[in-house]
């Protein structure tokens, strides 16, 4: 028989594919129960035993995005056939829609937020890193150090002074303040990040591109930054999970003009009956930008978590 | 094409001197090769005229005019580095147009092609233009790299050790070629390599670096056949010089504490008695190691020769190099 050392055996591969497919089942459960959930109607989301095969209905998804009023028959009567199909599933339950419920504009919020602050991070952390990596700057382990210091306490222990200092100078409920935020707690880990990738860049590529008449500017923009993108994608993705999920500071400094989806969600259950189904739903639209995002840097992803590993 | 001028020039990295106030005059169309090992500052001084390391002290002006405080695009140089020199995210066209697409030359896309197309005839390297250039061998991507230089016309070429990943064949090619590049545009070119080979073919003139300080300049002729110093005599010469005691032959120069003899010093058949430990048959020469009086000589002798080991053969002096205790030549 061949003994191979870098071919694992069939029953290697075995243990290992099994121990991958159960884990992924553990992890895709609970996405599965709240893509599912989103589709039921109330009383089949909170039944038990739990139903897997249901009647789907957009119930859940039309609550999501409107506001409705109990209306009286006369009332319905009056107000003639639905006109729409959403309109139809709301008369079924003996009510009217009376406007759009806020979701659209705190998805928006959300949308602002994270992305912007996602791309002033990397600006900001491509520009620290690469400083950091080729210049001599005083007290750099020092100044390092400190960066990654202030993610030694989780941020939310600071809560009170920034709530303090936001409400001072009016950044309260903006989305420059959320922004601002967002940056400065995911700036630490996108130097570090970013600094490791750049420092596996060799310097003598940026040094020829100098001799060949190109300015530090151009050598670093046509030299280092489109080598160093698959590190910019993955720490981009790191940044933007962060600042979309963030919940706690979101509660604390925001609850109008820029409250984020995730203070917001639980908000839909509502105020009559428990609308689990319109939470759901809130919930699986939510999670689609982190996914698109991260699928369409996946290629990037992949490489650049192994870090050095890669071909230098 | 200009002179290159380098006037008491000095460079510390920390504790360890690179380079010890070194004046080196690089005429217009000279080819200098500097030779030295590893850490004599021979990288160190391309790095400097290049404008990617800043002399501590000294001038150094290319074309009569000073560039100090001048970047490296300014100097208007180009650079062969020994590694890790082509841009990994491009093809080797693209490699090859990096410096004509600077901003300073801003060359007509016609014109990029057009020499793209010659260099890379020159080079062998036309089959490959599309590849993309982390696909190709080590040879490949140096001849990419030398390419790049030969794209532009600057006032200076420098070369770090251009030809050192290339296979035997490949290299005495790019040699001639090189030389001919070299001679054709009337460049100037100052070049590192410790292959001395390179040295004796290529240059005009040869720098001898020894620990940041340049001990002897002069052409390869000069410099085989009038060594200053033990460190100098050993850069040149297949084989070695012999560097035995000065008084092992007899009588010596006051002063000399070593004679120094190149192959050529030591004549055969007459004078005293030394015994043949092993021959060496390398087809062109063969070489006969010697023990002469405890002391280890390697000589070269006729290819087709009968001697064998455990023969004895007379061997003498002839005009032979004289040391001092400090390796200094004194006659």
């Amino acid at each position: 028989m061949s003994f191979s050392v870098t071919e694992p055996s069939s029953r290697t591969k075995w243990f290992a594919g099994t121990l991958v497919i159960l884990y992924a089942i553990i992890t895709i459960m609970p996405l599965l129960w709240i893509v599912a959930t989103g589709f039921k109607s109330p009383s089949d989301a909170i039944a038990y035993p739990p139903k897997v095969v249901f009647e789907p209905t957009m119930e859940g998804y039309v609550n999501l995005f409107t506001e409705r009023t109990r209306a009286t028959p006369e009332m319905l009567e009056e107000a003639g056939p639905p006109e729409t199909w959403y309109d139809e599933i709301v008369r079924e339950k003996g009510m009217v829609i009376s406007g759009e419920s806020r979701y659209g504009q705190r998805f928006l919020n959300s949308v602002i937020i994270g992305f912007g602050s996602t791309a002033l991070c990397m600006l900001l952390g491509t520009a620290a890193a690469y400083a950091f990596s080729r210049f001599r700057v005083p007290l750099k382990d020092d100044l390092l150090f400190f960066i990654l210091s202030t993610r030694m306490m989780p941020p939310i222990a600071v809560s009170i002074p920034i709530f303090l200092m936001f409400r001072q100078i009016g950044l309260n409920d903006t989305h420059l303040g959320m922004i601002l935020l967002y940056t400065a707690v995911n700036l630490s880990l996108s130097v570090w990040l970013l600094k490791g990738f750049i420092d596996e860049i060799p310097v003598e590529y940026e040094e020829a591109a100098l001799i060949d008449g190109y300015t530090r500017m151009q050598a670093f923009t046509k030299v280092v930054l489109p080598q160093a993108a698959t590190g910019i994608a993955s720490t981009a993705i790191f940044c933007l999970i962060f600042a979309w999920n963030e919940y706690a500071f979101a509660v604390l400094l925001t609850s109008g003009t820029a409250q984020t989806a995730p203070p917001f969600i639980p908000t839909i259950i509502g105020v009559g009956g428990k609308d689990w189904p319109a939470v759901a739903a809130g919930a699986t639209i939510f999670l689609v930008p982190v996914m698109v995002f991260t699928i369409l840097l996946r290629k990037h992803l992949l490489r650049g978590i192994t870090f050095g590993a890669v071909r230098k | 094409m200009a002179e290159v001028l380098l006037k008491g020039v000095s460079k510390s990295f920390g504790a360890h001197h690179a380079l010890r106030d070194v004046t080196l005059h690089v005429e217009d169309g000279a080819f200098v090769v500097l030779l030295g090992p590893t850490g004599a500052g021979k990288t160190t001084t391309l790095r400097m005229v290049a404008g990617l390391d800043v002399p501590d002290q000294g001038e150094i002006s290319i074309g009569g005019h000073s560039v100090d405080g001048l970047t490296p695009a300014q100097r208007d140089v180009t650079m062969v580095f020994q590694q890790y020199s082509l841009y990994p995210h491009l093809t080797v066209r693209d490699n090859l147009a990096f410096p004509l697409k600077s901003s300073l030359l801003n060359t007509p896309k016609a014109e990029i092609d057009r020499k793209i197309g010659e260099v890379a005839e020159v080079l062998q390297i036309s089959h490959k233009l599309d590849n993309k250039s982390t696909a190709l061998s080590g040879g490949e991507m140096q001849r990419v790299s030398i390419g790049r230089a030969l794209v532009r016309q600057p006032s200076v070429y420098l070369m770090d050790e251009p030809l050192s990943s290339l296979d035997a064949k490949l290299r005495a090619d790019l040699r001639i070629e090189l030389k001919r590049i070299q001679a054709s545009l009337g460049a100037t070119f100052l070049y590192v390599t410790h292959d001395q080979v390179e040295a004796m073919t290529m240059a005009t003139h040869v720098g001898v670096l020894d620990e940041g300080r340049l001990v002897q300049f002069g052409t390869p002729r000069e410099l085989y056949e009038n060594p200053v110093s033990i460190y100098a005599a050993s850069r040149l010469g297949q084989p070695r010089i012999n560097i035995l005691p000065a008084d092992v032959f007899g009588d010596a120069p006051a002063r000399a504490t070593s004679i120094g003899l190149r192959p050529e010093q030591i004549r055969q058949g007459e004078g005293q008695e030394s015994q043949v430990m092993r021959i060496e048959r390398l087809g062109d020469q063969t070489r006969l190691h010697l023990s002469f009086r405890n002391h280890d000589l390697i000589t070269v002798t006729d290819p087709h020769t009968t001697l064998k080991p455990g023969d004895i053969i007379a061997i003498r002096p002839e005009r032979p190099f004289y040391f001092d205790a400090a390796g200094t030549r004194i006659s």
